[in-house]
């Protein structure tokens, strides 16, 4: 089996349906079946990876159907992204036994800062999501500690957001 | 070397000096005052002062060369650790790095003393003098050889020597305990007590092993226990006892492994946190006197004490066998990580203790079959 | 003594870093755990917004400043699939062999701390010792002992200095040889047993479920490992076994970690003998396309991850590091709780942090 690591993404279509082994492929066709028109743009980018998008109302109940039925067992990574009219958490989950990643795009409007939090799910998001807030401002319901990890209490700023100002040295 | 002979002779010359200025020089001056300064010179030079004065030099003496030994010990400790640490210990103040200890001590000496406004003054000023004045006073029993001892006027040692000594060992705990509360500090405070427990628990399984030498030799006094030692050293059939109390005196003078209530990485310094400068500097240096003192009296009961060939003098011997002990000791500090609080505790009551019952049981079959 | 909440920290001897640990204590024993972080944070990831990709290399280094030749090589990497460059095959050798050479200096530098802790004194002057020698091969290498910027992107820096596989060599079997001196010292010490055996008890589902990766879970019956699992650079051509261990205690993270060391020797000279010649760089362009790329390596403390975004500019729009400890640090309550005061130097010297990648 040729490795993924000198694979290049994206790749062409018909490669990628000789290496993309079943469990990828039943991840495509079920979870829209599962999850209905929440989630949106599911495709295999490479092997061991799969990207989708999902809106915010939906995450939990996907959390949990990809952690209980297909054993993705291990959240590595909760990222914050700030796309100037939209926020973003993007999920990287990942399924030891099936050696599979999935990315999880979760769009959230700037009017409605507030989502789901999975740490009932994977209590390894915990901190996760705290720095999501504190460095973007994103609010996330149902969290068991939300506060401010790496800046002091009392600040009141996000700093990576992209509006906020740099001291430039001009 | 006789110390009542040398202090002896040290007491008289002084006291005939004071005689002189008294009795010579005032006592030129008209009646009566002539006559009453002459009594005085009269009394300066009577038997019972000069004992007394005698009593005072033999002290300073042993205290002096207790100093020096510990001084020596210091530096001994810090060569042999750092090679077996692979390193080369102090090197350049003087030659082999002889003299760092005076530098250290220089360096403590000029530190700024900051006392915690919240302290308990009183506690905090007098916890190092009992904890120092008590741990010189175990000096005063251990005899360097039959001569070398702190004698009276009729040649007699401190009566009880072992005791005495053991006894005046105890009361450190308390000045630590003292120490670790008036400082006002959580930390001080548990390390204090833990310091406490630990040395409490293991003066048991010391006295019995003590006891099991008593039990061989009828006798309290250091002299006796050598004495009794002349064919064979008690270390020998009583092996056990001699390990037992290797490990016990380890605890009581906290070094690692037993050395949690002072744990660095724990408690940083444990109970001596808030003491600067020399004060600190007093906790160090005592904990070594603890340790000669240790040594001292492993030696002399289980070691043959004085005992050797006769080309080198009886002190030099005990001091060797001493020097030798702490070399284990520092071997011990070298190889070990340190033990949990409670497990030293564990150690002490539940696996110590029966071990010192056991090896009371073993001095005393030898009483009974008659060997000793 | 009634329960009280105890500091420790941000300044203390035992943390290694700056990090608060609060605790809850009933007596001795710890009912409640808080790890509190935040005091090295320098705003990597806003900085990382506006510096050129060739200007982040250096600051990836100060990421993790105990192991920062990983941290170098999974930002090269990462940058590497977002262009969708190939880098010659010698470079990713090289780059096999430094991060080997850099996991035996992190973990020996993990295990001189450790011992320091726990009151074994020659412990830490030997394993320090030890580490000098693969200071000196990075150096050889790199120029600098401690922050390298040896990986760049399109490979490697420059190629291996002249005698530097015989050095490496010699370091190799020197260093096996006295890893037995270190067994011998831990391992026949009935009182470094008696404070890591049954300490800080992690099961494998708990750990997987809060995130866990490195020694700590495969010290947890899990044989879980990047490095195999999902290989990158020339990991799959290479043979080698991945430590694990049953107890989920102290003591088996310690001896994942010794064992980790010994495979590390192996792969370093399976690199030496299997290292083809050619070329050690290739030109990169100056700007990256938009997309988005993660990678992912087995650092050794466990998973690291980066997610970068890019937007057709020379600058990255959004890199995100996902560090190993962060994550495990933050699974301390569930490693603390039940056990003594005295216990917490032993569970969290075990875990290995540091501070520079958990604050950023």
């Amino acid at each position: 089996m040729e490795s993924s690591s000198n694979r290049v993404e994206p790749v062409g279509k018909k490669e990628l349906s000789q290496l993309v082994s079943g469990f990828e492929r039943k991840l495509e066709r079920e979870l829209p079946l599962s999850i209905g028109p929440d989630l949106t743009e599911i495709a295999v980018k490479r092997e061991g990876l799969v990207s989708a998008r999902c809106n915010k109302e939906s995450i939990l109940k996907l959390a949990r159907l990809l952690r209980d039925k297909y054993g993705f067992e291990h959240l590595s990574l909760i990222s914050a992204v700030d796309w100037r009219d939209r926020f973003e958490l993007v999920y990287h989950v990942r399924s030891y036994a099936n050696y599979c990643m999935m990315e999880i795009k979760v769009p959230v409007p700037k009017d409605d800062l507030e989502v789901y939090s999975v740490t009932s799910i994977w209590k390894g998001a915990n901190w996760h999501e705290r720095e999501a807030y504190d460095m973007m401002g994103i609010v996330f319901k149902g969290h068991p500690d939300l506060r401010r990890i790496l800046l002091p209490e009392d600040v009141k700023y996000f700093p990576l957001r992209k509006d906020f100002q740099l001291a430039e040295e001009d | 070397m006789d110390l009542w002979g040398i202090s002896y002779a040290i007491s008289d010359i002084l006291m005939h000096i004071v005689y002189w200025i008294f009795s010579g020089l005032l006592g030129l001056l008209p009646d009566p005052l002539g006559g009453f300064f002459d009594g005085i010179g009269l009394w300066f030079v009577s038997p019972g002062v000069i004992a007394f004065i005698t009593m005072l030099l033999e002290a300073l003496i042993v205290i002096i060369v207790a100093l020096l030994n510990v001084i020596i010990l210091i530096w001994v400790e810090r060569k042999v650790l750092a090679r077996i640490m692979d390193s080369r210990g102090p090197f350049y103040v003087g030659p082999l790095g002889f003299f760092q200890n005076i530098a250290d001590g220089a360096k403590l000496f000029v530190k700024q003393i900051i006392i915690p406004k919240k302290a308990d003054k009183f506690g905090y000023q007098i916890a190092p003098i009992i904890f120092v004045g008590s741990s010189l006073l175990i000096l005063a029993a251990i005899p360097l050889s039959a001569d070398f001892a702190v004698k009276d006027a009729t040649g007699a040692t401190i009566p009880g020597g072992i005791l005495f000594a053991f006894a005046v060992f105890a009361i450190a705990p308390f000045s630590i305990l003292v120490a670790g509360w008036s400082e006002n500090n959580k930390y001080t405070l548990i390390g204090g007590m833990r310091s406490a427990a630990q040395m409490m628990s293991y003066e048991i399984p010391m006295l019995l092993t003590v006891a099991s030498v008593f039990l061989l030799v009828g006798s309290f006094s250091f002299g006796d226990v050598v004495n009794a030692q002349q064919n064979i050293w008690f270390g020998i059939p009583l092996f056990l006892g001699l390990i037992l109390f290797i490990a016990c005196m380890i605890a009581e003078v906290e070094r690692i492994p037993f050395d949690l209530p002072e744990a660095e990485a724990e408690l940083v310094e444990g109970w001596t946190t808030e003491y600067c400068g020399m004060r600190f500097g007093f906790f160090m240096f005592t904990e070594y006197l603890r340790g000669y003192a240790g040594c001292g009296i492993a030696t002399a009961l289980f070691l043959g004490g004085w005992i050797g060939p006769d080309f080198l003098p009886g002190e030099i011997w005990f001091l060797i066998k001493a020097y030798i002990v702490f070399v284990v000791f520092v071997f011990i500090r070298g190889a070990l990580p340190r033990i949990r609080t409670d497990q030293i505790l564990d150690l002490g009551w539940k696996r110590l203790l029966p071990l010192a019952v056991l090896n009371l049981l073993i001095a005393a079959t030898f009483k009974i079959l008659g060997w000793f | 003594m009634a329960e009280m909440w105890i500091n420790m920290g941000p300044q203390h001897p035992m943390t290694h870093g700056l990090w608060n640990l609060r605790i809850k204590v009933d007596g001795e024993v710890i009912t409640d755990a808080m790890p509190e972080i935040g005091y090295l944070h320098r705003g990597m990831e806003k900085i990382f917004e506006n510096k050129t990709y060739v200007q982040i290399g250096p600051l990836t280094d100060r990421l993790c400043y105990g192991s920062s030749f990983t941290w170098n090589h999974l930002y090269c990497m990462t940058v590497e699939k977002l262009m969708g460059l190939e880098i010659p095959e010698r470079a990713k050798w090289i780059r096999v062999m430094a991060i080997e050479l850099q996991r035996i200096a992190s973990h020996l530098m993990w295990l001189a701390a450790y011992a320091a802790d726990l009151g074994l004194l020659t412990g830490f002057v030997w394993a320090m010792r030890d580490r000098e020698i693969f200071l000196d091969l990075l150096q050889a290498l790199s120029g600098s002992r401690l922050t390298y910027n040896y990986a760049r992107i399109g490979g490697v820096a420059a190629d291996l200095p002249p005698d530097f596989e015989r050095d490496c060599l010699r370091a190799v079997d020197y260093f096996e040889r006295k890893l037995k001196e270190h067994e011998n010292l831990y391992n026949g010490s009935k009182i470094f047993k008696m404070r890591t055996v049954g300490i800080g008890i992690l099961k494998r589902e708990e750990a997987i479920n809060l995130g866990v990766t490195g020694p700590t879970l495969r010290g947890s019956n899990a044989k879980i490992d990047i490095r195999k699992d999902q290989p990158y650079e020339v990991y799959d051509e290479i043979d080698f076994e991945v430590a694990c261990h049953t107890d989920c205690d102290c003591w088996a993270r310690y001896i994942v970690r010794m064992t980790e060391m010994k495979e590390s020797c192996k792969i370093i000279r399976q690199t030496l003998q299997k290292m083809p010649k050619g070329p050690v760089r290739v030109k990169t362009p100056m700007l990256a396309p938009s997309g988005d790329a993660i990678g992912v390596v087995e650092d050794p403390r466990g998973e690291g991850m980066m997610y970068l975004i890019g937007d057709g500019t020379d600058r990255p729009y959004r890199l995100k590091v996902r560090s190993p400890l962060f994550v495990t640090l933050s699974a301390a309550k569930s490693m603390l709780l039940g056990y003594k005061v005295a216990d917490v130097v032993a569970i969290m010297g075990s875990i290995d942090v540091c501070m520079g990648e958990t604050d950023r």
